[in-house]
């Protein structure tokens, strides 16, 4: 029989470490269906039995006004779990008990779990958890999930929680009563919605929860339905809605003042941490402050990162040129050569070779938040964002675009908004990352001897200047609303938990190799067909395949100045990976990379060889890059990614070469 | 009657009036600000601000502070 445990609670309330706790790492991470919002399934074995885990997204309410509320509230009255622990952080009872109200007025058999108990003892909240359990008649664990404290009591109330018939809990709705009654009576006494007691559903519909009327629509009682709840609203005289939430408040801190006490007085005084945020963000001292951070924070992923990064590269390159030559020895034909170390160590190691910046990344990520100063950063930066049409969470994923996108796009999980998140991920390609720079460098160097620089700085503010003008469009286009005006917790500071640092870090790191590492792997090989094939055809040559695709391209580059098939045979193998762009301009042209300064000239002119640049800089993510996307997303959104940046990025080369034809001569 | 950006540094003031649509002020309460609560302005950015209640800090981005009407205490 399988038994299933929801995780429901507020975002900051240690719920998603709870869920690691509990399942130890097995867990599938998928998207809720037809929705780009992460869920995440585990498994939990304890004493025998196997647990089903479901990590709900993190909500302060379970009303509609998010996607993420929508998810839980269809997913508890559609899937019924068995329980459903409301992870709650105990230093902040009153705002995190809402939605456990909410819960219990559902009917669920719900386990309070009191987390974050060291915060609250440390700001000096004492609650009474027997009384809660009490009051509430519901089992309740205290824990600090952070340091595993009370986890194995918590699977043990779990085990213990099994078939508990739970009652549903009654709200005082105080001048509503009758109205809720009456609405209850006339829904009758079978559910009308399954899974949703009727008079939890009478309350809904009262509030105006448009998911759930959406699921009455049908019904031949429905515009009755309607004129009931507009009668009723307008016998109170206010917001329906609104009294309804004063009302469940009210509740809470009566339970709050039974079974919570302050044994040190409510400090109106500045605290430690206040101390800190003068400085922190400080009108004039937060930025540079801030920019600092970003600095160390780059430099631990990139500097850091980068010798790991060329070791496994360098080492994976040996092991393929290895491998061939001991496959050449032992008398295979040398395609299989070419096979394994071409395509298959390419492959392995091209995506291995991204894990140092993932696991860096999370590591510095997890740091900052876990300090509590990720949420000051993005408050210092929200009105710089706005005014590009972007969040002030976005700023830290943009500039580590500039190293890698791949890190960049995974560290737009920090921001809560959707929409600012698909944003920032189809823009975040645009910020130039250091796979491009040895093109521009080389390229620079052979055509543009004493400007140099100034012609990789220019492409640099290109991109994000287009990153600007597209997140304007698409904002425009694609997500009609304004971003909503930033209201944001800032949690006391405190010493970030390393153990549990390493612990996300290991995890997420297996993830990515898992999810991603296949469609990467396959993918390379995919273009090493490309370029092997026809049987006994030189490796990328004009008779390829690979070749014959860059004939065909040709035609279009012509406009922007590179009409040969050699420039579209780099760009697509560019397609894998920035840095190849060199290496097969340097195979085609049979030079070493040192001689390609030389031959440059012979092909390219500074103009067409800038336009090629423009082109490189804007057209498509490389392959890991859309896969992530994917990933992060949905297909629809890396699709979009891949048709916008082949477009603007065809659009700007061709532009780029004919106005600067026009002005040059 | 002073619009929450319009107060100072260290003011405590009461919560008189939310003016921010329905979803803005029922997410403002969830958060812990609700009409009738006393805060603390701790940091007036001309315009963004940072306030206390009890052992809880709040940011407000731009715009924010331009809704929340409030009294001094």
């Amino acid at each position: 029989m399988n038994y299933t445990i929801a995780l429901a609670g507020h975002p900051n309330s240690g719920k998603t470490t709870t869920f690691n706790r509990l399942v130890g790492g097995r867990e599938k991470e998928g998207n809720w269906p037809g929705t780009t919002v992460e869920r995440k399934d585990g498994r939990l074995s304890y004493q025998g039995q196997e647990i089903s885990v479901v990590d709900l997204p993190g909500t302060y309410s379970l009303s509609d006004y998010s996607i993420d509320e929508q998810i839980a509230v269809q997913y508890l009255i559609n899937e019924k779990p068995d329980v459903v622990a409301a992870v709650v952080d105990a230093s902040h009872l009153e705002r995190n008990l809402y939605l456990v109200v909410q819960l219990l007025e559902m009917g669920l058999n719900v386990i309070l779990v009191l987390n974050m108990m060291d915060l609250a003892r440390e700001t000096g909240v004492d609650v009474n958890a027997v009384q809660l359990a009490e009051i509430l008649k519901i089992p309740v664990v205290e824990t600090v999930a952070s340091r595993g404290h009370g986890i194995s009591l918590l699977k043990d109330t779990i085990l213990k929680a099994q078939g508990r018939k739970p009652e549903k809990l009654l709200i005082d709705y105080g001048e509503l009563r009758e109205g809720v009654v009456a609405l209850e009576n006339f829904l009758g006494p079978k559910e009308v919605i399954p899974g949703l007691n009727n008079r939890a559903l009478a309350v809904k519909i009262l509030e105006d929860e448009e998911d759930i009327l959406q699921q009455l629509e049908h019904r031949q009682d429905f515009s009755t339905i309607l004129q009931m709840r507009r009668g009723i609203e307008a016998r109170l005289g206010k917001s329906a809605e609104m009294y309804i939430a004063e009302r469940r408040y009210a509740f809470i801190k009566g339970l709050v003042k039974e079974c919570a006490g302050h044994f040190m007085p409510i400090q109106e005084r500045l605290t430690m941490s206040d101390k800190i945020d003068r400085v922190m963000t400080h009108r004039f001292g937060g930025i540079p402050i801030f920019l600092s951070m970003m600095y160390l924070l780059f430099s631990l992923v990139f500097k850091a990162g980068e010798p790991m990064v060329n070791g496994l590269d360098a080492g994976f390159t040996r092991l393929g040129r290895e491998l061939a030559q001991f496959i050449l020895a032992a008398g295979w034909p040398a395609w299989i050569g070419s096979f394994v170390s071409d395509g298959v160590i390419a492959g392995v190691g091209g995506v291995l070779s991204f894990l140092p910046y993932i696991l860096l990344l999370f590591f510095g990520i997890s740091i900052l938040e876990d300090s509590g100063y990720l949420s000051r950063a993005a408050f210092i930066m929200d009105r710089a964002m706005h005014a590009l049409g972007l969040h002030g969470k976005s700023f830290i994923p943009m500039l580590l675009g500039f190293g890698c996108n791949i890190p960049g796009i995974m560290a737009t999980r920090t921001l809560s908004s959707h929409k600012d998140r698909i944003l920032t991920i189809l823009v975040l390609p645009l910020m130039s990352c250091a796979a491009r720079l040895p093109v521009y460098t080389l390229f620079a160097g052979a055509l543009f001897p004493r400007r140099q620089g100034e012609v990789v700085f220019s492409l640099y503010v290109l991109g994000i200047v287009l990153a600007i003008i597209m997140a304007r469009i698409f904002r425009g286009f694609l997500f009609k609303e304004e971003t909503a005006p930033l209201v944001m917790e800032l949690p006391p500071y405190r010493m970030p938990n390393f153990r549990n640092t390493f612990f996300l870090m290991w995890l997420r790191a297996v993830l990515f190799i898992k999810k991603a590492g296949t469609l990467i792997f396959v993918a390379v090989v995919f273009i090493w067909a490309l370029a092997s094939l026809p049987v006994g055809v030189e490796y990328a040559s004009e008779q390829s395949i690979i070749g014959q695709i860059g004939k065909f391209l040709a035609p279009a580059l012509k406009p922007a100045g590179f009409g040969f098939w050699q420039a579209a045979v780099a760009l697509l193998f560019g397609i894998f990976a920035k840095e190849a762009v060199i290496g097969s301009l340097a195979t085609l042209y049979g030079v070493g990379e040192e001689g390609l300064t030389a031959v440059l000239p012979q092909y390219f002119t500074p103009l067409s060889g800038y336009a090629f640049l423009v082109m490189v800089l804007i057209y498509i993510p490389c392959l890991a890059t859309v896969v992530v996307i994917k990933n992060e997303t949905n297909g629809k959104w890396a699709a979009l990614a891949v048709g916008y940046t082949i477009a603007l990025g065809w659009l700007l080369s061709v532009g780029v070469y004919q106005v600067g034809r026009l002005i040059v001569g | 009657m002073n619009a929450l950006e319009q107060v100072p540094d260290g003011q405590k003031v009461r919560v008189v009036k939310i003016d921010a649509g329905r979803e803005m002020t029922t997410r403002l309460k969830h958060m812990g600000i609700s009409e009738g609560d006393e805060i603390n302005v701790l940091q007036n950015m001309n315009g963004p601000l940072i306030v206390g209640k009890g052992n809880l800090r709040l940011a407000l981005g731009r715009g924010m502070g331009r809704k929340i009407w409030v009294e001094k205490l």
